[in-house]
């Protein structure tokens, strides 16, 4: 492996390769990388037909289906594939972030009613229903028409759509989506679901860029805002699963480096049929985060009093492909942009991002673990030009599951939470203890890379101080 | 041993054991379930029964599992254990026991798919073994 600059690796072409692979990562964050399969899937993904540029790792990457979690891969619109498996299973898996006006204190001294009443109306864990009055009936119109649609149902505003990637709504096709999915989704709009999913009340705690942070809404570390972690539930699980088969059937798994890179050609019946089926999906995820939006700011309502300040400042896509326009060696080219595990970071100027931010960049919101610092960066030109306007999205794991419950209990990892003053409400002790924030890489080092390298620049700095762990 | 799990950082890779392919298609259900909720905390009062097609035993057993995590989020259904299980030429029938999730069950963990990936299907010395990679 060649270094480029500190923080910048490239995997040579060799075998099928058409293109080398590029890596983001500080020496540190290489080595773990070099522990599981991310490289061999960096390679994998980079003989895939119609890849432009490289087959990208994000700083925070690590072994996936296919594409490795924290990989982004462009194709060409026209020639290229699209993969189920370079976006994943939970199709928008995303994040919210709604300012407040409610100073951190406010909020810790009514923490524990805050965090009771977001449990009992945004339901977490597995195979809850949620208690939006959306069933089956409506999601034809979420799959749709996304958050929006639930906006004029009256939950919400018109500013929450504004600030949603893609305004909440992703070009779909309800017919795309098999009935199957659909049953698995019907009871589960406004529910948070399991695994690293989570509502978290935070704190700022450093500002790095005074006048973006003033742009995003943010007024001082005294500032407690709302981070909402989730995704579009088992339909979209579904969706994925349902054109993984299609696909596999259609073109069969011969010549793949890896089963799991199964791919149908964009322009083809199956690869459009799959980007409405999973814009659909994509949609609910939009669509279900609204709701619990919706369920929080009643929260507070009730027990703060208002919820008049409470904004959204972003509501960013982590598991996602797109049809986004780049400039590729001095042209303009149509590109199908793969972000699974990673975050569009798209800098000042361009029409996708709202217009309140458009002289900056767009925020660009990465997640710690429980119990870790969350990251509001900036999104920048550099990014647009080195990564296809692409940067981390989160801690990445280092420790697999069944390793963190031999090795952390969940009544401990709950006490040792709230002596750093953190107060956790999961479903069970042991899916605290799988989350521990010990089984991730440091989210620090994830940000502090992607700063340096400028694929998004630090803006705001937050620390949990109540977390809903699904 | 009906099953055991291999290190995996993100996901989770099971291998699972029987006399038969039905008992071995058993133990894969129960050790996907091991990663959803606490053995001992479900009562079985409810059954349902299943029945799958597919062109070949991998596409079988991922036809079998994928319905198992179907009746998790349609209806509620947690499987406790199998009842009846028989694979014929193309096709599953089982039927299994299990409950509806409520405010007494706490599962830890969700499965969001089944997958193919390094999905292995074969038999040593009389015992057949199925792999299982499944996306948590």
């Amino acid at each position: 492996m060649e270094r480029i600059d500190d923080n910048t690796w490239e995997v040579p072409m060799e075998g099928a390769m058409r293109v080398p692979g590029r890596i983001f990562a500080s020496e540190n964050l290489l080595e773990l990388m070099k522990k599981d399969r991310t490289l061999t899937q960096v390679r994998n993904v980079a003989c895939l037909p119609g890849i432009i540029k490289a087959s990208f790792a994000m700083p925070d990457a690590h072994q996936g289906y296919g594409f490795s979690i924290g990989g982004v891969a462009a194709f060409d619109f026209n020639e290229g594939i699209v993969s189920p498996g370079g976006v994943g299973y939970d199709i928008n898996c995303s994040v919210r972030l709604i300012r407040t006006d409610f100073t951190v204190k406010e909020v810790i001294e009514k923490r524990t009613e805050i965090l009771d009443a977001v449990f009992k109306s945004v339901p977490p864990g597995v195979g809850k229903k949620g208690n939006s009055p959306f069933g089956a009936d409506a999601l034809p119109e979420i799959l749709e028409k996304g958050s929006g649609w639930i906006v004029d149902q009256g939950f919400g505003r018109r500013s929450d759509i504004d600030r949603t990637e893609e305004n909440g709504c992703m070009d779909a096709d309800n017919e795309a989506i098999s009935d199957k999915a659909k049953k698995r989704g019907a009871s589960q709009v406004g529910t948070l679901g399991s695994g690293n999913h989570f509502f978290e009340l935070q704190a700022v705690e450093k500002i790095f860029d005074e006048k973006i942070a003033k742009t995003f809404g943010f007024t001082g570390p005294d500032q407690a805002v709302v981070m909402v972690h989730c995704g579009s539930r088992g339909l979209g699980h579904q969706v994925a699963s349902d054109y993984i088969k299609q696909m596999e059937q259609k073109y069969g798994i011969e010549g793949l480096p890896d089963r799991e890179l199964i791919h149908a050609p964009i322009q083809s019946e199956l690869g459009q049929a799959y980007f409405k089926a999973m814009g659909g999906a994509a949609n609910f995820g939009f669509a279900n985060k609204q709701i619990i939006t919706h369920h929080i700011r009643e929260a507070f309502e009730k027990i703060l009093g208002s919820s008049d300040s409470m904004d959204v400042v972003y509501d960013v896509c982590h598991n996602i492909a797109k049809k986004e326009l780049h400039r590729v060696d001095g042209r303009s080219r149509m590109v199908c942009v793969h972000r699974k595990g990673a975050t569009r970071s798209f800098g000042p100027g361009r029409e996708e991002v709202p217009s309140v931010y458009r002289s900056v960049g767009q925020p660009v919101l990465i997640p710690g673990s429980m119990g870790t610092a969350s990251y509001v960066l900036v999104g920048t030109k550099e990014a647009e030009q080195k990564s296809f306007g692409s940067t981390a999205h989160g801690a990445g794991r280092v420790m697999s599951r069944s390793q963190a419950i031999q090795t952390y209990d969940g009544e401990e990892v709950v006490k040792d939470l709230a002596k750093k003053g953190i107060e956790v409400k999961g479903t069970s002790f042991r899916g605290i203890a799988e989350e521990t924030y010990q089984a991730y890489k440091d989210v620090d080092e994830v940000v502090r890379v992607s700063d340096e390298v400028g694929l998004g620049k630090m803006v705001v700095k937050l620390r949990p101080i109540g977390v809903i762990k699904g | 041993m009906r099953y055991e799990f291999f290190e995996h950082t993100a996901d989770a890779e099971f291998k699972a054991y029987g006399k038969s392919l039905e008992e071995a298609f058993e133990n894969a259900a129960l050790a996907m379930f091991s990663l959803i909720v606490e053995e001992g905390t479900l009562a079985g009062k409810e059954t349902r029964n299943i029945s799958v097609e597919g062109k070949d035993s991998e596409a079988l057993l991922y036809n079998f599992l994928e319905e198992l995590l179907f009746l998790i989020d349609s209806e509620g259904f947690l499987m406790k254990g199998v009842i009846a299980i028989t694979i014929a030429e193309g096709n599953l029938q089982a039927e299994v026991k299990g409950d509806i999730i409520d405010d007494s069950i706490h599962p830890h963990g969700e499965v969001k798919a089944v997958t193919y990936n390094r999905m292995k299907i074969g038999k040593e010395k009389d015992i057949y073994h199925v792999r299982v990679v499944v996306d948590l």
